[in-house]
């Protein structure tokens, strides 16, 4: 059904964005103030605030007993049989994405108002939070391969800015730019599968897609694999999955609020999402959903281990992030659909609201990240804890919090389905005990013990102002109970309806489903019952280690064997510097630049020049202007003439 | 006289009027403001506004040349001044049009001697290149594409930094080698042309109908593809291009990346591939390796760079690399694309030209490590820049996107279509190295942004730069416009070429291909009407 009212929820925030843009540049132009970072930052959250309250009345009214909304303003590319139109579609997969989307950016340009206080670029700031969320909102709308990709790649670059933002300061500068190269890997793939399919299929609209492969998929077998592995390199470089999760943990540099927006809640789910979208094409894919479950199982593992020896509360909470984006994969690869979506969504609460609530330690801190010099800090900020608390306990996996329904059923469904794997959910359950370890480490490195910071920072120990505290409330609440709208039906034995499975199930399974193998009810709760163990086990080998710290953490550059390898993040940094950077440099300036194209090319222009030189060196070598000489040439000239008439005639 | 005439009279007649203007600035005065640059940008912007009603009278729905003016010249001969426009040659004809008064406003500083003849020479140059653009006549054509040399040689080799003169001797050096190959392919197809129609000609039309063997195609299409590989500048016939820019004034450079590099990509359009099909299509592998060979290298030795200007001169190499081989593809979102993509370098290429001109005449330096953390200081420009670059790395919602994208998914579908045809993997192989372009691209483009905006501001000689000035806002401007306006409503430049760039795809796109491509829309069909019928369902 056509409605503009998607328009006005898209292009608020596009609105914001421009406004504070100008003024931002205007300002910084002119050295005064058109208007600060108060006006900035209403504006933005007032634009963000009425797209969310426009999407909730899109999803729930005017979407009610519909399949899906659409809005097409216009087309934008039309050649031949490529026909790329600007459509916006809300189906029961994005208008989850939207309210999420929506409603966490919502809270997080509230936070905003107080985090960025003071800052110098304030107005700068909401204009790149707010152009982000309009980038997001053509991610999740788009209902074509291109619309999607401006988004994708908008996103992208709303991210490279933010990490950015204190530009002065080189290593951000850095890791902004090392996040959207990464991020532009993944997109070549995402590129190549776009083409793949457009030459056979036709069509880049996603329904036509998914249909296609759906109904008359006339690709190879081969093919059909090779275009959703494509998409999942794209997939790999936006959620951070191996082998282009490196840029993540260096995207902390940023903003905290932008980092719980962008590098936990949304934009990195963009992948996940993606996947979901295209589960037409997936599940004809087997040999590519397998690579989707296996990364996602490894990177899960991977990056958690990772986390297990960080000492910087924001990078945690990134290795921490990578893996649970892991998890989401290893249930889009099992074909859970469904559930990738609701981890996604529960993921989006506890992790916006830990990554805020560590705003809110660094603020207190005065800028400190590292926990050796945290410590004790719940009594000087007791709602900052009470949030981190509950989100640490979701995101752990204890029933009957957000965290346990979304992670539990990805663990069941990794074991059950047909696409799944016993030893992929034996690496998804080692991940899920590491995670409870890390989490609680973190808790009670932070707030409990003593404080292990200077004095000066002790003295300056304080609470985060209301703008900050009350989303930290919001979004543990959502940590708590943003479970419970997907309960599944056998803890509840039927009783309450599983809301979300019902709401997102038709749009995620309209192309087919996966057939989950029958197990007794015995199996699948005692299932249950270990993931509820092993978030135990993680929580209590946490607390008898580091709940009443009374020695230092050891320095970690002293750590060796194994420790030593986590610390250093299995060098992968330091490979990919070594083995794929250093020689793209070194072949560019060694060989192309000072071999080739000065000594070959240039070399063999000069060359002939010189050459051409040479030979009229030696013609000009008889020019010697001396009439004897010339008299001699004469003669001989004519000697042989006569001699050549002579003879040869 | 036709409207088209008078686009070439304009600049023409201005530049010998402006010959008998005194000389009132001497060769050493000092002033930024000169009589003689008002007169060159009037001009300019005149040809600019009978080139808009050129464009605001063009006809999207036809084949055929408008505005056709064909007057006889030496008719014995054949040589006729034989003009006209179509949907492949209006856009590079704006493009012309529009550029030329925003590099005469940018020259303003720039040039401090000789003021008198380097607009002169400027206007010169605008009517050569919208001759080349608009003549019907392969002589009309050699003549404008040598004639095009001339100011350009003065331009460098006067007004041009240190080493203007090596860098002009090697530009022309090496054009006119290629030149002097097409000169002598032009007389052989004239003399074919004589001995089929018993009468000399050079009109293109003509020519168009003579049956020539493949054998001598190839050497024919070698002989003109030497002609404008060289122009382009594909590799490796590219090294005197770094070189031209480097040493050009801004306002050179400008219209060399702007305009000129995009006569060797029009001669392929327009003569290379219509002239001799046979031989293109034989040869279209081969200039396909060329140009994602380009794509790659190009933007690799762009990463190697310690020069601003030089670094966006090899960026050049690599984004023209991407419009051959859309060229070659022979599909019409692939050539659309190209010709789209013509555009787009005159834009972001010329912007960022005179963005690194501006920065030049702050502080007379080019070189990368000068600078850093220009952002605070310059807050403007550096957002400016940053448009363009953005532009420049192909992100959707700016115009490169929507050019690389139809090359590289256009030429993807030709790669394809090879591919179930006679299981070539080659081509597929091709376009996978040139899809990393868009890698490579963001690297050495997001890095130089790195270098020269981010980090601290530690050099005492960038403390006190001045932003923008209004001048030079006004110049930049436009550009800022063209990036968004053809990114985000790219149809009404889309729809100027679509019915011509059809009907080039209909004659000279190779039957079988034809066939191969036309299995695929009837799988579209289908699927649109069945999601229709789902939609319904609900």
């Amino acid at each position: 059904m056509e409605n503009s009212l998607i328009l006005f929820i898209v292009l608020l925030p596009l609105v914001g964005a421009i406004l504070n843009g100008t003024v931002a540049a205007t300002n910084a132009f002119r050295k005064k103030e058109i208007w600060g970072e108060k006006i900035a930052g209403i504006i933005a959250f007032t634009a963000v605030g009425i797209s969310f309250l426009l999407s909730l009345y899109a999803v729930f009214v005017k979407m009610s007993g519909l399949e899906y909304i659409s809005c097409t303003p216009y087309e934008w590319i039309s050649i031949g049989e490529l026909k790329v139109s600007v459509t916006f579609l809300i189906d029961h997969l994005s208008a989850v994405m939207l309210l999420v989307v929506t409603g966490v950016s919502s809270v997080i340009h509230f936070y905003s108002i107080g985090y960025i206080h003071g800052d110098e670029s304030s107005v700068r700031y909401f204009s790149y939070l707010n152009l982000f969320v309009f980038a997001m909102l053509l991610l999740i709308l788009g209902d074509s391969m291109p619309v999607m990709f401006v988004g994708w790649e908008g996103v992208g670059l709303c991210s490279y800015l933010l990490i950015g933002f204190w530009y002065k300061d080189d290593e951000k500068a850095a890791a902004g730019k090392k996040a959207f190269i990464v991020n532009r890997i993944g997109d070549f793939g995402f590129l190549l599968g776009m083409f793949l399919i457009f030459a056979n299929v036709g069509t880049l609209t996603i329904s036509g897609v998914n249909e296609f492969f759906h109904a008359n998929n006339s690709m190879t077998f081969f093919w059909t694999n090779v275009a959703g592995i494509c998409l999942f390199i794209g997939a790999t470089g936006k959620s951070a999955q191996i082998p282009l999760y490196v840029w993540l943990p260096d995207a902390m540099a940023g903003p905290t609020p932008v980092s719980a927006l962008i590098h936990a809640a949304t934009m990195v789910t963009a992948g996940v999402y993606m996947v979901a979208r295209f589960h037409g094409l997936f599940l004809a894919a087997p040999i590519a959903m397998n690579v989707v479950l296996w990364v996602g199982a490894i990177t899960a593992l991977f990056s958690a281990s990772i986390a297990l020896y960080q000492n910087d509360i924001k990078k945690v909470l990134a290795y921490s992030t990578v893996s649970q984006l892991g998890f989401m994969f290893m249930a889009a690869g099992a074909g859970a659909f469904v559930i990738a979506i609701f981890h996604l969504m529960t993921h989006a609460f506890f992790k916006a609201c830990l990554f805020l609530g560590s705003g809110s330690v660094i603020h207190a801190m005065g800028g400190e990240q590292d926990i050796r010099y945290m410590g004790g800090l719940k009594q000087f900020m007791p709602a900052t804890f009470i949030t981190f608390l509950l989100a640490t306990i979701a995101i752990a996996g204890f029933p009957p919090l957000a965290g346990f329904f979304s992670k539990d059923e990805i663990l069941w469904n990794v074991f059950a389905s047909e696409h799944g794997s016993k030893i992929v959910w034996f690496i998804g359950a080692v991940a899920a005990l590491f995670t409870a370890f890390y989490m609680f480490r973190l808790v009670y490195l932070t707030f409990y013990g003593n404080f292990r910071g200077t004095r000066e920072q002790e003295h300056h120990l304080h609470e985060s102002p209301k703008t900050m505290t009350v989303p930290l409330m919001i979004l543990a609440a959502l940590s708590v109970v943003g479970g419970w709208i997907g309960i599944p039906k056998l803890l509840s034995f039927g009783a309450i309806p599983n809301f979300f499975h019902d709401f997102v199930g038709p749009a995620v399974e309209k192309f087919g489903h996966v057939h989950i193998a029958h197990y007794s009810h015995a199996v699948e709760y005692s299932l249950m019952a270990l993931s509820v163990a092993i978030a135990f086990a993680g929580w209590y080998i946490a607390r008898s280690m580091f709940r009443d710290l009374k020695h230092k953490l050891p320095d970690p550059d002293k750590y060796t064997g194994l420790p030593r390898l986590l610390w250093n993040k299995y060098f992968i940094d330091e490979i990919y510097i070594k083995y794929i950077v250093d020689p793209i440099k070194s072949l560019s300036t060694n060989v192309f630049l000072n071999i080739s194209d000065k000594k070959l090319i240039d070399g063999a222009a000069n060359g002939s020049a010189s050459g051409w030189n040479k030979v009229a060196g030696i013609f000009s070598k008889f020019q010697t202007g001396n009439i004897q000489a010339y008299g001699f040439y004469m003669i001989f000239g004519a000697a042989i003439a006569v001699l050549f008439v002579l003879f040869v005639f | 006289m036709g409207i088209l005439s008078w686009t070439l009279l304009i600049p023409a007649l201005g530049a010998v009027l402006m010959m008998f203007l005194p000389s009132r600035d001497s060769y050493t005065e000092k002033s930024s403001a000169s009589i003689y640059g008002w007169i060159a940008f009037a001009v300019s912007t005149l040809t600019m506004i009978v080139s808009i009603f050129v464009l605001s009278n063009f006809d999207n729905s036809m084949v055929a040349y408008q505005f056709q003016e064909n007057i006889k010249w030496i008719p014995q001969f054949g040589l006729n001044y034989h003009i006209g426009i179509d949907g492949i040659s209006i856009l590079l004809f704006m493009l012309t049009t529009i550029l030329m008064p925003v590099t005469v406003l940018s020259s303003f500083k720039y040039i401090q001697k000789r003021k008198k003849e380097y607009y002169i020479w400027l206007l010169f140059l605008e009517f050569t290149m919208l001759g080349a653009f608009v003549a019907l006549n392969l002589f009309i054509f050699y003549i404008f594409w040598e004639l095009m040399l001339i100011p350009m040689f003065f331009l460098i080799g006067i007004w041009g930094g240190t080493r203007r003169i090596y860098a002009t001797v090697k530009f022309v050096l090496f054009t006119v080698v290629g030149s002097l190959m097409m000169l002598a392919g032009i007389i052989y197809l004239a003399i074919l042309a004589r001995n089929t129609f018993g009468e000399f000609t050079f009109e293109f039309e003509q020519l168009l109908k003579l049956d020539i063997p493949v054998q001598t195609q190839l050497w024919l299409f070698a002989a003109f593809a030497l002609a404008f590989a060289i122009k382009v500048p594909m590799f490796p016939f590219h090294t005197w291009l770094p070189d031209a820019h480097v040493e050009a004034p801004t306002a050179g450079s400008v219209i060399l990346a702007g305009v000129l590099l995009k006569m060797g990509c029009y001669g392929f359009v327009r003569l290379g591939i219509p002239l001799f099909g046979e031989a293109a299509l034989i040869a279209a592998p081969l200039m396909q390796t060329l140009a994602v060979i380009g794509i790659v290298y190009g933007a690799c030795l762009a990463l190697a760079q310690s020069d601003l200007k030089k670094l966006v001169a090899y960026s050049s190499i690599s984004h023209l690399g991407y419009v051959i081989l859309g060229l070659f593809a022979l599909t019409p979102e692939a050539i659309q694309g190209s010709i789209l993509q013509m555009v787009n370098h005159g834009i972001s290429t010329g912007a960022l030209f005179l963005l690194v001109g501006m920065l030049y005449e702050r502080r007379h330096t080019r070189e990368i490590a000068d600078f850093g953390g220009l952002a605070h200081q310059l807050p403007v420009y550096a957002t400016v820049f940053m448009i363009i670059t953005l532009s420049s790395v192909a992100l959707p919602g700016t115009n490169g996107f929507v050019g690389e994208f139809l090359i590289l998914l256009g030429s993807f579908k030709a790669a394809w279509a090879h591919f179930v045809m006679h299981q070539e993997v080659f081509r597929l192989i091709l376009m996978v190295f040139a899809t990393s372009g868009v890698i490579l691209g963001a690297y050495y483009m997001l890095w130089m942004v790195q270098r020269v905006f981010f980090g601290p501001l530690t050099n005492e000689k960038n403390k006190n730069l001045k932003d923008l000035s209004l001048r030079e806002g006004l110049v930049l401007i436009p550009f800022i416009i063209f990036v968004f306006w053809i990114g985000l409503y790219p149809k009404p430049y889309l729809s100027k070429m679509e019915v011509s760039v059809n009907h080039y795809v209909e004659q000279y796109q190779p039957e079988a291909l034809k066939e191969q491509l036309i299995e695929a829309p009837q799988h579209t069909e289908t699927i649109e009407h069945k999601t229709e019928d789902v939609h319904t369902e609900h």
